[in-house]
This record gives structure tokens, C-alpha cells and sequence, in this order.
């Protein structure tokens, strides 16, 4: 099983941060990464720019979209960072969540990724065709 | 969200290695570490739901083990000195016995390491090897192993307690081997955890074609080692052997079971990803420098074949130089059958059949289901048409798997 740990945190969180050495998160976050690689775990993970000058929203509520540059939610939450990982169990998912380095005002939402399994039964219809052949072109660049 | 007992099972799937290995250390016996984890995994089940899941599981369950160990030393009429004095040093050493859940918990990679090369070591058979592996390195319980290996949970229960009755009347020290063992004893260790995962690629018996779970396995422990030997390159050439091999899993069955050959694969069904995280692991073993031994070598075919849009556009004649190059690093009749596999795609069913011939003269594959199938290919494409029927038909009733048998039935009775 896959499971994305979606980490998210708001204005209180950040500000406890910036309370916090960056050193030590950086070390802490890198010795919770490291853990989860030596578990055989990890599949993925990156981090996400918070300035928000580099992120924007793009609103589907009109056609065409509108991309605007905000805003996240009303409690200003932010979507910074995610990993993938693939345990044997939800149980085991969240055994590694809740070890991951987080303070107060953070959270990790955690889903479980999609796999063929999931489509098994819709596998030959031309949506699940034509999605599978886009992303068997993406990974050709 | 979750049960008590589950949370158990996984930290325990977590965090077993370095809980058996710390332990480990301090008793100097895998097997007597094992069973006091697995005692205190029981007191867990039984206090965890009255008491609360601890704040550090791991260092709980560390310190009630070792409270057992000195427990048993205790009541054992006769104690030998060392005993005594491991007893008396880990009285003396206030760290897991003052207050269950302190900080004493640190686990060392070096005791999982040591764990590694104690469970496969020589003295075991492979398939103790393969047990205790799964069982200490991988946190897997008996009914998992016997699950996921098709065998009664008795079977894999035996095999496990005769391991580590051998281990300990082998004596086997619980340490790395010494530089001049290394080599050998680290192909045997990388050899043990490829077995797992391709016992899962591709069952040798049974029903099922692929058991996903087993080889997810051998991919996770493979990963591991990665992580506890960074500068063994051949230890990343197998993880991207093993992620290579294992992107193409959802491209290697029809819904029923049978399974799609390689040539026939849908390639847009192949994990992207884990193409990726197999690449990045061969560029990691071949960055260290050292020249590609035989893992890196299949991983650098299995690239070949990930990295190709189409079967049509399958870089064959660098396939066949590898298989060459494989062929000197690790010869076995195998190879040399794959490497007539690809020289039949690069210049033609022709030159190919010589080299299969060759083979079957040497007698070495015989009564494998291998040889006929692939000279029944051959022969096929030569328009030979009743000498394939009958290579594909040998070639069914030498495997004893169901599922590739009905493969090779339907391409004898397809001609």
C-alpha cells in the first residue's frame, strides 16, 4: 500500500518555527527522512516553497479557470511539503506519521494512493487508457 | 482510528530489526534475542490497550526484553560467569532499566548490519536464510512468511527454531564478517534478499504468478541494506534490479491471472515511478566507481527494457553486450539462454538456435522448462512448426507452475 503524507500548516505553526533555529529543523526533519529511508519506506517526498510570490490557486469554477494567487483556505493553510510512502498496513502509515517532526498548528493529512488495483475493473475503458499512455509519455522525456 | 493489537504490529514491523539487533548485542545470541522481543511484544498486547500505546514503543519493548533477559539469567541455577557479569554490567548501566520509556533508546545500523550477515549466514540452508531474514530483518510473523510462501505456518515455525538452534550450536558470533569475508558473505546476504524478490515476481509453484506482497518485501529489505551500506554498489544495483523488474507488475497480468509477456505489455501500465527510483539506484552503484558486477549488469538490461517506448524499439544489441558481459562476470546456462533470447531479437532466430543447441548439448538446463520453450520460439519463428509444438508442449509439462504452463499450452496449441 502507498500512502501520501500531505503535511500542511498555518500561520501559528509558522510562527512557532521562526521561534526554532532553522538548523535544528533541518536536522530534525533530515534525521525523520533518513529514518524512513532506512525503513525501505520512502518513495518519494519534496518540500514546497512557501513564498508566495511562487505559488498560486487555479479555480475551476468558471471556464476557462482562473488562476488567482490565493488564497489557500480561510485559515491560511498551506500545503508545504508531501512524501509517498509504502508500508503494509494503514496502521503502519500512521506509525511513521505521527513520528514525523511536526509542532502545533501542523498536521499531516494522509491518503492512500491510488494503485491499478483500485481501477482493476475499468482498466480497459479509454479514459484509463488514455490516462495510462499520457503518463507512459511523460515518463519518456 | 486504529487497534491496540495493530499499532503493535506495526511498530513491530518497524522497528524489530534494531530491537532484535540491540538486543542482540547485549545477549550475544540472535535466537535468545528474538524470543525475548517476541515476549515482549506478548506484554505489550496485553498492557498497551490498559495502559496506553508509550510514547517511545520501541524503547519500551527494548527494556522489557531486556528485563527478561536478566530475569532468566536470574533463575537459572547455573550461571555461567559470562552471564553473570552481562547481568551485572546491565544493572550497572542505568539506561533501559531506569524508567521504561527514557531515552535509552538508540538503535545502532551497525547491530541490524550484524543482524543482516548473523541470519544469513552460511551455516543455514537458503530457505532458513530466507525465513529469519524475513522474520528479523524484515518484522514479518510466522503466519505472514508461511502466508506469503504457501506453506503451513508449522513449516516456517520449524524452520525458524532449527535455524536458531543451528545459529547457536554453530556458535556464530554475532558480528560483520572480517574484511577478507566480506565479498563472499555480502553476495550470499544480497543473494538471499533477490531470492525473496523474485519468488514473488515470479512463483515457482502455486496458482498465482506473482505474489506482489513477497516481492514488495525483498524490494523493502533491499532498500534497507542500501540504507546500512551506501558504499556497496552492488547492494544499489540490486534495489534497482528489484524496482525495475517490479514497475512492470501491472503490465504482467490479464485480469483472470494469465500473464502478459513482456513483448505483448501494455508499457504505459509500468510504473513510471519506480522506473525512475531504479534508475536513480544503478546511476547511485555506478557512481561509486567500482566496475558493474552481476546485478548491476541485470539491472542495466532491465533498463533497457523500461526505458524502450515500444518492444520494437528495444536497444537489442546492447542487450546482447550485456548479457555478454554478465555471462563472464556470473556464467550460468541461464544467461547464456537469455543472451540467445536477445541475440534472436539483434540478428535473427538463426544464430540464436546454434547458441541454444549448443546449450543443449551441454545437458545443463535439462529437465527445465526453460530451454524448450525458448528453442520452441526459435523454432517457431524459423516456420519449423511441428518441432515448436512439441518443444512448447515439454516445455508445459517440465514447469509446475499453472499459470505459465497454460502459457505454453496455448502457444503450442496457437501454431
Amino acid at each position: 500500500m502507498k500512502y501520501m503524507l500531505i503535511m500542511r500548516s498555518t500561520d501559528q505553526a509558522r510562527e512557532a518555527y521562526e521561534q526554532v533555529p532553522f538548523q535544528e529543523i533541518i536536522e530534525k526533519m533530515g534525521a525523520y527522512n533518513e529514518s524512513l529511508i532506512k525503513a525501505g519506506v520512502l518513495l518519494a517526498g519534496e518540500g514546497l516553497a512557501d513564498e508566495m510570490t511562487e505559488n498560486f490557486v487555479v479555480d475551476f469554477s468558471t471556464d476557462p479557470p482562473v488562476v488567482t494567487d490565493g488564497p489557500y483556505g480561510e485559515t491560511h493553510e498551506l500545503f508545504n511539503g508531501f512524501w509517498i510512502i509504502q508500508t503494509s498496513s494503514k496502521e503502519e502509515a500512521a506509525e511513521w506519521a505521527s513520528r514525523c517532526p511536526l509542532g502545533p498548528g501542523s498536521k499531516l493529512e494522509v491518503r492512500r494512493v491510488n494503485e491499478m488495483d483500485d481501477f482493476a475493473e475499468f482498466a480497459d475503458t479509454d479514459a484509463i487508457k488514455k490516462e495510462a499512455a499520457w503518463r507512459a509519455e511523460r515518463g519518456q522525456e | 482510528m486504529t487497534s491496540v493489537p495493530r499499532t503493535v504490529e506495526a511498530v513491530w514491523r518497524i522497528e524489530s530489526a534494531h530491537i532484535v539487533g540491540t538486543l542482540a548485542r547485549v545477549t550475544g545470541d540472535v535466537g535468545l534475542a528474538e524470543d525475548l522481543a517476541q515476549e515482549a511484544v506478548v506484554d505489550a498486547l496485553a498492557q498497551w490497550p490498559v495502559s496506553g500505546v508509550p510514547q517511545k514503543p520501541a524503547a519500551w519493548l527494548t527494556a522489557v526484553a531486556k528485563r527478561k533477559a536478566i530475569d532468566g539469567w536470574r533463575r537459572r541455577e547455573r550461571l555461567d560467569e559470562r552471564y553473570r557479569q552481562l547481568a551485572q554490567q546491565l544493572e550497572a548501566d542505568p539506561s533501559g532499566m531506569e524508567g521504561i520509556a527514557s531515552d535509552a533508546w538508540e538503535p545502532i545500523d551497525d547491530d541490524v548490519l550484524r543482524l543482516v550477515f548473523t541470519a544469513c549466514h552460511p551455516v543455514l540452508g537458503r530457505e532458513a536464510q530466507i525465513a529469519l531474514t524475513l522474520r528479523i530483518i524484515g518484522g514479518l510473523t510466522t503466519e505472514e512468511i508461511a502466508r506469503m510462501f504457501l506453506v503451513p505456518v508449522a513449516t516456517i515455525q520449524q524452520r525458524i527454531v532449527r535455524a536458531k538452534k543451528t545459529l547457536s550450536a554453530a556458535n556464530v558470533a554475532f558480528e560483520v564478517p572480517d574484511p577478507n569475508e566480506w565479498r563472499e558473505r555480502l553476495a550470499s546476504v544480497l543473494g538471499v534478499v533477490y531470492l525473496i524478490f523474485t519468488e514473488g515476481y515470479a512463483a515457482t509453484s502455486g496458482e498465482r504468478w506473482i505474489r506482489a506482497e513477497l516481492a514488495n518485501e525483498g524490494l523493502r529489505v533491499g532498500r534497507v541494506l542500501a540504507g546500512l551500506m551506501p558504499r556497496e554498489p552492488e547492494v544499489h544495483a540490486l534495489v534497482a534490479l528489484m524496482e525495475l523488474q517490479a514497475s512492470r507488475f501491472g503490465a504482467r497480468l490479464q485480469p483472470d491471472g494469465t500473464p502478459i509477456l513482456l513483448a505483448d505489455q501494455d508499457r504505459s501500465r509500468w510504473d513510471r515511478a519506480q522506473i525512475g527510483r531504479g534508475c536513480a539506484a544503478l546511476a547511485r552503484a555506478d557512481a561509486l566507481g567500482r566496475g558493474r558486477g552481476s546485478y548491476a549488469l541485470q539491472a542495466a538490461i532491465a533498463e533497457c527494457h523500461a526505458t524502450a517506448a515500444h518492444f520494437g524499439d528495444t536497444d537489442w544489441e546492447h542487450i546482447v553486450v550485456l548479457y555478454e558481459a554478465l555471462g563472464r562476470v556470473a556464467p550460468s546456462p541461464i544467461v547464456e539462454l537469455n543472451r540467445a533470447a536477445a541475440v534472436s531479437m539483434a540478428t535473427g532466430p538463426a544464430s540464436a538456435l546454434l547458441l541454444v543447441d549448443r546449450l543443449a548439448a551441454g545437458g545443463a538446463l535439462r529437465g527445465t522448462h526453460l530451454l524448450p520453450s525458448v528453442r520452441g520460439e526459435l523454432l517457431a519463428r524459423l516456420g519449423r512448426t511441428a518441432e515448436a509444438r512439441s518443444e512448447f508442449t515439454t516445455a508445459a509439462s517440465l514447469t509446475a507452475n499453472i499459470r505459465e504452463r497454460d502459457v505454453l499450452l496455448a502457444k503450442a496449441t496457437a501454431l
